[in-house]
């Protein structure tokens, strides 16, 4: 039954937890925010012998499942600690999504615009720099969001490569004090108090963005 | 990697081989198992959230808000640990299908919900006009056009579903994952069975994929939306 001396012993535990949780999300976010756009870019470049290889790779790695990569890039890459190796692996896993995004992003930009900056014979990098992409990332920024908040959701799986976020400082909890309900009915609480009103945020920007 | 290690693994592999399959079915297994009940929770809780009653309505998107927050990792472990310390106690397998089906039938809500609403309101009137009832009318006309609408994103979160079961290892059951990790235990080629274990996935993955995209094609057929050709 539910011990409330437990739940208030564990709620400390469990809330130190959510400070590497909070700062894995946005640090594998940021990788990934990055890496996706890079990988978005590198496949719309045209140059097909990079083009093809970085697609196949991305592809892959999507369909795969990210506690797996972590497993290998845990026992296959030395020399890293656990939190900055869970969040390359998120992160990139995530950068995988996000190049979709992007591309969906980019092809929506009228093809008004890139006459237009041809008509202007503005250099490429402007028109990457100041038309195409601030007009792309408008458009998908509710899409980043719902990914932002699916990271946050699935940074427990950095658990299995001995990062001690939320669900390992629950776990841990539970297994020493025989308090599993209690601690980890409290993650619980604190991933849903936490996602909820981004998700409604979320959706209030996908509004806005809608007109 | 050296060329005995290779030889150990390749050996190895052979004899483990059975082991593999099991667990393989082992992940097909709760994949279908959990989808379906996704399935059911999706089109349940879906429905409901565009019933009219605010009570029903309300409930749908609490439940859903409710499943989607709260983390599928949580919520599996929270079945396998913290459930039976109120007395319940569920097999592993059970929890495993139950996060899923649980989980990604919220996801699926919205999807059913989301795609109910962007068929034209004009078939609908045009079902009413026509004295259908609200019951033929959702069958016959509504989520026939919906249901083309809902596979490209349930075959996304069908294969999110696959990418999720290895967390079934995790809850002592003896999948795919937990297979290739004893066999690369065994033999210490590590980078050998990792890369066949993340392939194995990887094949499943696009044969699912196929599937739903054929399920798609058929739909549209169905619906005379882009011929046999297209």
């Amino acid at each position: 039954m539910w011990d409330m001396d437990a739940a208030r012993a564990a709620l400390p535990v469990v809330l130190s937890g959510f400070g590497v949780t909070l700062l894995a999300t946005v640090l594998g976010f940021a990788v990934a925010v990055v890496a996706g756009l890079g990988v978005a870019l590198v496949q719309r470049s045209g140059v097909r012998w990079i083009a093809l290889p970085v697609g196949a790779l991305a592809s892959f790695v999507r369909s795969t499942p990210v506690m797996v990569q972590l497993f290998a890039a845990w026992v296959l890459v030395p020399g890293l600690d656990p939190l900055t190796l869970g969040v390359l692996v998120l992160g990139l896993h995530y950068a995988t999504y996000l190049s979709e995004v992007y591309r969906a992003g980019i092809d929506a930009v009228p093809k008004g615009q890139w006459e237009a900056c041809i008509a202007l014979s503005l250099p490429r990098r402007r028109v990457w720099r100041a038309v195409v992409l601030p007009q792309a990332v408008r458009k998908v920024l509710p899409a980043l969001g719902n990914y932002a908040v699916s990271m946050f959701k699935e940074t427990p799986f950095l658990s299995v490569i001995t990062v001690n976020e939320m669900v390992h400082e629950a776990n841990a909890f539970g297994s020493t004090h025989f308090a599993y309900l209690e601690s980890f009915t409290l993650a619980a609480a604190v991933f849903l108090i936490a996602s909820w009103p981004t998700s409604l945020l979320v959706r209030r920007l996908e509004a806005r963005l809608a007109h | 990697m050296t060329g005995s290690g290779t030889d150990v693994f390749l050996s190895e592999l052979g004899r483990a081989l059975p082991g593999i399959g099991r667990g393989l079915l082992v992940t097909l297994e709760a994949t279908a198992l959990g989808a379906a009940l996704a399935l059911l929770v999706a089109f349940a809780l879906g429905l409901a959230s565009r019933s009219r009653a605010v009570v029903v309505r309300g409930a749908a998107r609490v439940t859903v808000e409710f499943l989607r927050g709260t983390s599928l990792y949580v919520q599996l472990f929270w079945l396998f640990f913290a459930l039976p310390m109120l007395g319940f106690r569920l097999e592993p397998m059970a929890c495993g299908v139950l996060a899923f089906g649980l989980n990604y039938g919220a996801y699926g809500a919205e999807v059913v919900r989301g795609s109910i609403a962007a068929v034209p309101a004009a078939q609908t009137e045009a079902a009413i006009a026509l004295g259908m009832g609200p019951g033929l009318r959702l069958r016959r006309v509504v989520l026939p056009q919906a249901y083309v609408l809902m596979v490209p994103p349930f075959k996304n979160l069908l294969i999110q579903l696959l990418k999720a079961t290895p967390l079934l290892s995790l809850v002592t059951i003896a999948d795919l994952t937990f297979a290739i990790d004893q066999l690369r235990s065994q033999t210490g080629a590590t980078a050998s069975a990792y890369l066949l274990l993340l392939l194995l996935y990887f094949g499943v993955a696009a044969l699912l994929g196929a599937g739903m995209d054929a399920l798609e094609r058929t739909a549209k057929e169905r619906l005379g939306q882009e011929g046999r050709n297209a």
